[in-house]
């Protein structure tokens, strides 16, 4: 199929479309309302519904409804939107509903920004919902990945009957790129058996819920939950790795922040410099296995993020203090340039030698 | 032998956890009987609150969903815009849908989401021990207003009927209690009328039902009957608010 120029908003809803979304409950919030607004005008041509909820917390709550019902659904926001939806997701991980939400991240805390951020990595991997539950989130970082991880986004979450995050920065929302819609993949799910459509007197009924009274019973569920995200711990990490051999020092960042990194290290390797790139496509699970990969002779990991630093704890966790970690970040919408990225690294490679 | 009466197809085989005296088993089996009467459990779906009535999704022999505090109407709305030939309806409490979940309830209602909606008001919060509702009457006392509520400082119990009644979507919205057997025959058939309205495709139905709450009342379940009828009825009147469905399309819609 010939690739189209589109905007990342819009992809991400033509893209669901596709993928077989047919539901879509939403709020206005910049920087992600091309998407709403793109689902309000093609999901009836699709067949499908779009409605306007009068807040995220009743947007997340039709989408518990939606998909407690058998449909493919999704939803959409922004930073301190999807703050407001995080008690609805985790009803829903603790039901075990599947559903896609995209977070195009902008700055925060508090009303913060409208403007490009990485500062919900910790909301993106920890969540804000009670309880042990996570949730597979994906970070791509072009709008052809967006659209290809959109489209097994709606596979993944039905296969492990799971929320699904796709977390962009506001800027590959706002940026127009040539993508192209792929085919995909016959997938083997199960049929949703569980879902409430009416008994038609035929089975007992269904009953969605996350309320264990019994101590023991919710215990149960809860092993049974962790059981799930081991499986899609050992299964579903994924990352890009340039570089990685013989590397003095490897960049490790996610998103449009890691477009920036590929340039800096591009230039300084053209310069002699032996620099390579670990980038997040999962945010969780996150890529260990992508670490495990790292060269003996590396001796610094550089994480650059769009916020004051969080992603930068969990390369912490998994360095187990075998490297120097360090961190360059910027926040509130400012952008990190190649330069800074080049700046910081070569401080770092000066102080080592 | 003829059979006079038969426990309800609508409702499970199994006991509920309610109070002796808590009228809540009443409106079970109302909304039960008219499910089946009208041939819909096995195209119902429910959707339970958060609250005393939490555990209604083991009670009513249909397909269940149980709900976040308030959200039962963004639920429902979400369930029945992928199954609109479906009989979706939520049951709730007072602080469910009077206080926490007034955005979802007002909104539902003007989109005239063809859903039913069974509103229990008890005047307090049951399920936590007893505190004050936004409906607990002026003067009554509750465990977070130990001295009886004070309009000037809590604000005056909020006529839910009332307010949505005002809303252009809301196509029927009716009071009842379930105080005395007539009372109780007549909170059947609006209750009844309002699900009949949803599968005729006519929109949103509200029957709110006022209910007791001996426990939290403090009132032994006999007098606490009395005390609704005293006390609730005169700033509840019961009654038809809405019924689109009887009214004559004026010349300017």
């Amino acid at each position: 199929m010939a690739k189209v120029l589109m905007k990342g908003n819009e992809a991400i809803g033509e893209a669901a479309i596709r993928a077989g979304c047919r539901y879509f409950f939403g709020y206005p919030i910049t920087p992600q309302s091309e998407l709403p607004e793109y689902m309000s005008l093609h999901l009836p041509k699709a067949g499908g519904v779009f409605l306007q909820a009068e807040s995220e917390i009743a947007a997340i709550n039709m989408v518990y409804g939606a998909s407690g019902s058998g449909a493919r659904v999704m939803t959409g926001s922004s930073t301190p939107g999807i703050a407001l939806k995080q008690e609805g997701i985790s009803y829903i991980a603790g039901a075990q509903l599947p559903c896609v939400i995209v977070n195009m991240m902008r700055g925060g805390p508090g009303l913060g920004s409208i403007q490009p951020a990485q500062s919900d990595y910790n909301q993106s991997t920890r969540g804000g919902g009670g309880g042990d539950y996570r949730l597979l989130a994906y970070a791509p970082a072009s709008v052809q990945e967006m659209v290809d991880y959109v489209q097994l986004a709606f596979d993944k979450a039905d296969e492990y009957r799971n929320p699904v995050l796709v977390v962009g920065d506001g800027v590959i929302g706002q940026m127009m790129e040539p993508v192209e819609f792929r085919a995909t993949a016959a997938s083997d799910l199960p049929p949703k058996d569980w879902a409430t459509t009416g008994t038609g007197g035929k089975r007992p009924p269904n009953i969605i819920n996350s309320l264990y009274l019994d101590a023991e019973e919710l215990e149960r569920h809860n092993i049974h939950l962790a059981e799930k995200y081991n499986r899609i711990k050992e299964n579903e990490q994924r990352w890009e790795s340039v570089g990685l051999e013989g590397a003095e020092l490897v960049i490790v960042a996610y998103g449009t922040t890691a477009r920036i990194a590929k340039s800096a290290m591009e230039n300084l390797n053209r310069q002699g410099k032996k620099i390579g790139l670990l980038r997040l496509i999962t945010l969780w699970p996150f890529p260990e296995k992508g670490f495990a990969e790292l060269d003996e002779a590396t001796k610094d990991l550089l994480v650059v993020e769009m916020s004051m630093g969080q992603m930068v704890d969990d390369v912490r966790i998994v360095n187990e203090g075998k490297r120097g970690v360090h961190f360059v970040g910027r926040s509130g919408g400012v952008i990190p340039s190649t330069a800074l990225v080049e700046e910081k690294i070569l401080e770092i490679l000066e102080r080592s030698e | 032998m003829a059979v006079v009466f038969e426990r309800t197809k609508g409702l499970t085989p199994i006991s509920t956890h309610y109070c002796p005296g808590c009228t809540h088993g009443i409106i079970h089996r109302l909304t039960a009987e008219a499910m089946e009467e009208l041939g819909v459990l096995d195209q119902a779906i429910g959707v339970a609150p958060v609250g005393c009535s939490v555990l209604a999704y083991k009670y009513f022999n249909c397909d269940m969903h149980e709900a976040a505090h308030g959200r039962a109407p963004a639920v429902a709305t979400g369930i029945k815009r992928v199954l609109p030939d479906k009989f979706v309806f939520t049951y709730q409490g007072d602080g469910d849908l009077a206080s926490i979940g007034t955005a979802e309830i007002v909104h539902a209602a003007h989109r005239s989401e063809n859903i039913s909606v069974v509103f229990v008001n008890n005047a307090i919060y049951g399920m936590t021990g007893g505190q004050m509702a936004p409906t607990t009457l002026a003067g009554q006392r509750t465990t977070t207003s130990p001295l009886g509520r004070d309009p000037a400082h809590a604000g005056y119990p909020i006529r839910i009927s009332e307010m949505l009644a005002t809303i252009p979507g809301a196509t029927f919205i009716e009071r009842v209690a379930v105080d005395s057997p007539a009372n109780v025959r007549k909170a059947k058939r609006a209750i009844k009328r309002a699900f009949e309205i949803q599968l005729e495709g006519k929109g949103f139905s509200l029957v709110e039902v006022l209910s007791t709450c001996p426990t939290n009342w403090g009132i032994e379940p006999p007098n606490a009957l009395k005390w609704l009828k005293e006390n609730m009825i005169p700033y509840y009147p019961l009654g038809n608010f809405r019924d689109a469905t009887k009214e004559e399309v004026s010349d300017g819609q």
